[in-house]
């Protein structure tokens, strides 16, 4: 069997395709062939030892779906590739549009559907949690800044101040929102969401959700070490009937289908769990879940074949991942074959 | 009193929550409180076993045992 896998930017700020590829690899039922699809000739993914078996580069996802699917035809040819697992926010889209296309070819894949992607987009997750009864931060969408004043009436400083896509501030001052205002519409566009400042831990649940409602598994882990960047370094599983419970609605109200993230909040004013994000794709610390009892990355893998996954619930609570920044020796030959053929 | 379910103790005094991810280390005097609300001890016993066990006199004694308890609530680690 050939798996390929996107998402081989293992950097400072990982995407999720070398744990996926890990974890695959890792499952004693797994045999076959993990194939590696870059954006950039330089994705330490590619130069890693025992992660695929050759790498081909894809376009970046802002050339539309059709130069992918052109591109994955090549590969196809060459490779007979039976799974595509996307591990990236920016490119499901992409990868949705050309799934049936992908699935006359052979490939099969297990995507989130278009409806999933939008009840969980930023603008709307506030609408999603309101109507399903999920507790969440107070989130206005706005387009200008003179709204900023109505919304004082209903929340206070400080508020957090975040772009549609991606980055967030905390602001004290209408200053300060104004600043951040125009720097992140400047961005990445508008609308701007306004949302209420809560104090409390940050805890992050990956999970698979099999697109009937049913959760397939599901980790929940606290980051202990963050870089400046935000991104956790080390982290440790940990257990939680309440948060494992909201994961389940979650999926069973979005019917969400493939991998996940939740971002979620615990209040110290009130020890509720608060819904802040839901990101489309299993995280970088996946690796971690697979160690903890629950393969999350083999489970989309089985999906994706169309088998049978029987739902777990258990895992192991205190398991640790501490990431390692070391440095991989290559050469120019290696690099040429990339920067000419865009394959190794 | 009765400590968070989720609190994994071993005998080295490295205590974890289950449920937070928060980990602590336990001094002597710690270790043995716990230890004590583990056997189920009241308050006013724990207080005996502490004078008895680290030769001190009762009012530091009982002013130690009510920081270390209010401490363990402040990180929701005891049920009262």
């Amino acid at each position: 069997m050939k798996v390929a896998v996107t998402g081989l930017n293992n950097t400072d700020n990982p995407g999720p395709g070398v744990p996926v590829i890990r974890s695959i690899l890792n499952h004693p039922d797994f045999s076959g062939e993990i194939i590696g699809l870059h954006y950039d000739n330089l994705e330490p993914g590619i130069y890693m030892d025992g992660i695929k078996s050759r790498s081909y580069m894809i376009p970046y996802p802002s050339q539309g779906p059709e130069s992918l699917l052109e591109r994955l035809r090549y590969i196809h040819s060459k490779e007979n590739i039976d799974v595509i697992i996307p591990t990236l926010d920016s490119e499901l889209y992409n990868f949705i549009h050309i799934s049936d296309e992908l699935a006359v070819l052979g490939i099969k894949t297990f995507l989130p559907t278009t409806d999933n992607l939008e009840k969980r987009s930023k603008d709307k997750l506030f609408e999603f949690c309101e109507e399903n009864e999920i507790d969440s931060p107070k989130t206005f969408v706005i387009n200008s800044l003179t709204q900023v004043n109505e919304i004082l009436k209903e929340i206070n400083y400080p508020i957090v101040v975040k772009g549609i896509f991606y980055e967030a501030y905390i602001c004290y001052t209408f200053d300060e929102v104004s600043t951040n205002f125009y720097k992140i519409a400047s961005k990445w566009g508008l609308p701007i969401i306004i949302q209420e400042y809560l104090v409390g831990d940050e805890v992050n649940v990956a999970a698979v959700g099999d697109g009937e409602g049913n959760t397939i598994g599901a980790v929940a882990m606290r980051k202990l070490f963050i870089t400046d960047k935000g991104k956790g370094w080390a982290g440790v599983t940990i257990g939680d009937d309440k948060l494992i419970d909201l994961t389940h609605k979650v999926i069973n109200a979005l019917k969400w289908r493939s991998g996940l993230e939740l971002e979620i909040l615990k209040s110290k004013k009130d020890g509720k769990y608060y819904l802040l994000e839901i990101n489309s794709r299993l995280p970088a610390w996946v690796y971690l879940t697979q160690a903890a009892g629950q393969n999350l990355p083999y489970y989309i893998l089985q999906l994706a074949l169309g088998e049978k996954v029987e739902p777990v619930r258990e895992y192991e609570i205190g398991k640790m991942f501490i990431r390692c920044s070391i440095d991989l020796i290559s050469d120019m030959k290696t690099y040429e074959k990339l920067s000419v053929y865009g394959e190794l | 009193m009765k400590l968070n379910k989720n609190l994994a103790i071993s005998e080295s005094g490295f205590a974890f929550n289950g449920s937070t991810g928060d980990s602590f280390l336990l001094n002597e005097t710690a270790t043995f409180i716990i230890s004590k609300i583990k056997s189920n001890l009241s308050r006013e016993e724990i207080l005996d076993a502490l004078i008895k066990e680290f030769d001190v006199n009762p009012i530091t004694a009982e002013k130690d045992l009510i920081d270390f308890l209010n401490q363990l609530r402040t990180f929701d680690l005891l049920e009262d």
